[in-house]
């Protein structure tokens, strides 16, 4: 085309008119035409080997090979065009209006030398305008279907490949099942349907969980479907069941149920149902409509949809066994939790702690208020209330599992024994009984009572245990003198029971060693100690015992900077006031 | 929310409801709340309009050294008691989504979180209050057990900035959205903005609103880390934390005399001051903002002036500071201004 062009520039520098010989339409196929205009022609195709000018039918030869169509109009009537142009545009004949060929030969305003791209009759084509003096106008016209179907495909390729991209993305992020199934209605819809609905498998009292994405909506749509309905939907309860999918076209949208649908969607004109498979058991299905005007699901987008089911249930299927295991878990774990603190008579207790294992919430440390005749009883019976603080050997789970034995035991021998002293010794029996290896514990355990001229009185055994602190109403304080082995490595323990009394407002603090024997500060290597607890004890007098605690284990906290190593344990008990 | 906006009945009531948490009295400050709901005031403005502004003048009282640190905690614990108390009152049913709140990793000021715990949930929410200084790893864990529709961290001090952006990113990872809160994220949010939050609200009322309009994205889309972290300066100074305060404690010794006859607790006060300013100033690297820097020396100097500690001191750890970080461009430039905003400070003393 090049020369063409050359051809034409030259032509209209020129002046003059276009070659005389493109007049007319040039017959003849194009490469058939092209090898017979050379045969019928001399040997080099030229009539005057002197002037080497080419005759009107080589050169009309020559453009009909062209596989770029030309059309040549002369004041807007088209005078010549070739084969190429025959077969991409066949209404433009010569001797017919250019115009009437539609928009591929009118383009007003349309820079010339300029390709536009148009649609003509299932073809796509390229189109470019030429002139050649005033009155002439070629038009240079290339087909692109196939070029740009190729494109088209590569670009769809493309956003299919984009969408499993994201949605591996975002179902791989959440251990949630709700999560999981939120993001695979928010994926589905609307790159997928008009309308996209995940139902997860039957659930309590065989309803069905539900999740609906409506474009434009911020929230998610959420409910629950009982069999009745699910047998509503066609292909919904195969899909639930893990039957393969059954193609689109053989589902009948006009059965679809209005609930299925967001309000104001109007009819479903092609409906889809998906299984989500899970892990041998099916994790759900996903239901797609597309509404009135919207393509059918054709064979690529149903294969789309089955792999993206198929990640969309992998991802569900785990969070639904992340989740099962999450709750057994919190069953399991439930018991070892620091308990709810009752409030006995007369006095107010606040309790922390921190296990060193973040994610859970126990660990080695623990403590345990039990009231006189139970919770039940409320502790306003009056009586002793018996709280106990303890560290087990060991951390995480482990160490947790062996605390909640120890809870569980005294709260066994409480029912046999009061006395501090002899039920720690209880204790430690049948800690060596254990079928737990290393069962060995350290605590503190006292027995509260309302004394007489107000106040509480506190008889405390300490057990291989830091002595607890004791925060006066003058600001001192005092540690509690008293000492005693560990339990359960011995069959005989020595202890010192001891008695404290605590005026309105005093504090009483067990503790365990994570709080003093934590290394941190402004060196990073230092131990907390039991000098600086005791001074930030004494600045939190005149607090309630919630706010000690809390003070306390903020310090603690800043102290550590981030260097968690253990668990700690706080436990306050301070000693109401009259009101 | 304005003062203004008051109604002359509620604010006598917040000066009783003020008097009484001033002398933890608890049931004194849970009658006066009880009564005004009684009397048909809206659970959200009693928390809003006259617990929340007592406790903000609990902590102006504290730094200007009228209170001291247990008459502050005391107040606040009653605070708590009064909060617990209101919502007891009214148990809204939750019809919206599934929101957790948590304060930021390190953060204790929890009480402002809390206060939008209970306003969503009087908004309809479901919420679940982790409390205050939560682990990023329970954080998570509690995320995959519950899949809310989206997280919102409460940071009061911008000292846990950088903790706070590793909980973000950390929900964000997780698909949740990340709704940022609290003084931490500076007055107008730009913090929570640079390290990526989906959104931030500079109230609780704020916050429920923008929740209810839909505000948050469902699924996040993080941000990438702040390009000027990538001189590493934060990392250096974390790292050099101990050794930068074992010689900045030598040079004090030596430019105050005085310090020789400190007791071994005022020394480590004065270490923890210093230790202090250098987390302030990581925070300040951190998100790469003086303003964040000099205002806290404001405010310390503020402090330390009610408390009668010599102004000097300030700029003096500054400048030591200054000295010190030779080869941190950056911290050398924040730290200019701190010592523009401590010697202010100083001048406008003897003025």
């Amino acid at each position: 085309m090049t020369t063409a062009r050359s051809a034409g520039q030259g032509t209209r520098s020129g002046g003059g008119e276009a070659p005389a010989g493109l007049h007319g339409e040039v017959r003849g196929g194009s490469h058939g035409g092209l090898r017979a205009g050379l045969c019928d022609d001399p040997p080099d195709g030229f009539q005057d080997d002197a002037a080497r000018v080419p005759d009107e039918a080589l050169l009309r030869a020559v453009v009909d090979a062209c596989g770029e169509g030309v059309v040549l109009c002369d004041a807007g009537q088209v005078v010549a065009r070739n084969a190429a142009a025959a077969r991409m545009l066949p209404a433009a004949r010569p001797g017919t209006a250019a115009a009437s060929a539609g928009e591929a030969l009118s383009d007003p305003g349309h820079p010339e030398g300029e390709s536009r791209e148009v649609a003509v009759a299932g073809r796509r084509l390229l189109v470019r305008r030429e002139s050649f003096g005033t009155r002439h106008r070629a038009w240079y016209l290339r087909d692109v279907t196939a070029e740009h179907a190729r494109t088209e495909a590569l670009l769809a390729e493309r956003r299919r490949t984009g969408f499993l991209l994201e949605a591996g993305r975002r179902l791989a992020s959440s251990l949630n099942p709700r999560r999981c199934a939120r993001a695979a209605v928010e994926l589905a819809c609307p790159f997928l349907a008009d309308a996209a609905m995940v139902v997860l498998p039957p659930a309590a009292r065989r309803q069905a969980p539900w999740l609906r994405s409506v474009p434009g909506r911020p929230v998610m749509q959420e409910g629950v479907i009982g069999p009745a309905e699910v047998a509503q939907v066609p292909g919904l309860t195969e899909a639930l069941a893990g039957f393969p999918p059954v193609p689109s076209r053989w589902l009948d949208p006009a059965q679809v149920p209005e609930w299925l649908l967001p309000e104001g969607f109007g009819v479903a004109a092609h409906l889809l149902v998906t299984p989500l498979p899970g892990n041998g058991v099916p994790a759900g299905a996903l239901v797609l409509a597309r509404g009135a005007g919207g393509e059918p699901f054709d064979e690529e987008t149903e294969t789309l949809v089955r792999v993206f089911a198929s990640r969309a249930g992998a991802a569900i299927s785990a969070a639904a066994l992340y989740q099962e295991q999450g709750e057994t878990n919190a069953i399991l774990t439930g018991g070892l939790l620091p308990p709810r603190l009752p409030q006995p008579a007369g006095a107010e207790l606040a309790g922390s702690l921190r296990a060193a294992q973040q994610t859970s919430l126990v660990g080695g440390d623990f403590y345990d208020v039990c009231l006189p005749g139970g919770e039940a009883a409320g502790g306003e019976a009056g009586g002793e209330a018996l709280l106990v603080l303890g560290d087990v050997c060991g951390k995480g789970a482990r160490a947790a599992v062996l605390a909640g034995q120890v809870r569980q035991s005294l709260r066994a021998l409480l029912l046999l024994e009061r006395r501090p002293g002899r039920l720690v010794a209880l204790l430690n029996r049948c800690l060596l009984a254990s079928a737990v290896p290393n069962s060995f514990v350290t605590l503190v355990l006292g027995s509260l009572a309302a004394a007489a001229g107000g106040g509480v009185r506190l008889e405390l055994v300490v057990a291989g245990h830091p002595p607890p602190l004791v925060l006066r109403a003058d600001g001192t304080v005092e540690e509690v003198a008293s000492r005693g082995s560990m339990l359960g490595a011995m069959r005989e323990v020595v202890l010192e029971p001891v008695t404290v009394e605590l005026a309105p407002a005093e504090v009483c603090l067990f503790y365990s060693d994570g709080i003093t024997e934590a290394f941190g500060g402004p060196s990073g290597r230092e131990m907390y100690g039991g000098a600086r607890l005791k001074t930030a004890l004494a600045g939190c007098a005149g607090m309630p015992a919630s706010a000690v605690v809390e003070r306390l284990e903020q310090l603690s906290t800043e102290w550590l900077a981030g260097r968690v190593q253990d668990d700690r344990a706080l436990l306050a008990v301070r000693a109401k006031g009259v009101r | 929310m304005s003062v203004a906006a008051l109604s002359p009945g509620l604010r006598a009531a917040g000066e009783r409801y003020f008097d009484r948490i001033g002398h933890a009295d608890e049931f004194g400050a849970v009658d006066v709340v009880l009564e005004l709901l009684e009397a048909g005031m809206p659970a959200e403005r009693l928390l809003l309009d006259l617990i929340a502004p007592a406790q903000r003048r609990v902590g102006e009282l504290w730094a200007a050294n009228d209170w001291s640190v247990a008459r502050e905690h005391a107040a606040t614990a009653v605070s708590e008691r009064a909060v617990a108390a209101v919502v007891a009152r009214v148990r809204p049913r939750p019809h919206l989504g599934r929101v957790t709140v948590a304060c930021t990793d390190g953060e204790y000021h929890a009480l402002p979180t809390r206060l939008l715990a209970e306003v969503l949930r009087l908004r309809g929410w479901h919420v679940d209050f982790l409390g205050a200084s939560v682990p990023g790893p329970h954080l998570i864990t509690h995320l995959h057990q519950t899949g809310p529709d989206a997280v919102a961290l409460g940071c009061a001090l911008a000292l846990r900035l950088p903790r706070a952006h590793a909980m973000i990113s950390a929900c964000q990872a997780v698909g949740v959205p990340v709704l940022a809160g609290g003084a931490g994220f500076g007055g107008d949010g730009r913090f929570a903005r640079l390290l990526g939050a989906d959104a931030w609200a500079p109230s609780a009322d704020a916050a429920a609103d923008l929740l209810a309009e839909g505000g948050l994205p469902s699924f996040p889309s993080p941000a990438a880390a702040p390009a000027h972290l990538d001189d590493e300066e934060y990392t250096h100074l974390t790292r050099r934390r101990p050794l930068l305060l074992q010689t900045a404690m030598g040079a004090l010794g030596a430019a105050f005399p005085a310090m020789a006859s400190y007791s071994p607790a005022q020394l480590e006060a004065t270490a923890e001051d210093l230790g202090h300013i250098l987390d302030f100033l990581g925070a300040a690297l951190y998100v790469d903002d003086e303003e964040l820097f000099s205002e806290f020396v404001s405010w310390t100097a503020g402090v330390l002036r009610a408390r009668g500690v010599p102004q000097r001191a300030l700029g003096g750890g500054l400048r030591l500071f200054h000295g010190e970080l030779r080869d941190f461009p950056r911290a050398r430039r924040i730290l200019q201004c701190g010592i523009a905003a401590a010697d202010g400070g100083h001048s406008e003393l003897e003025n």
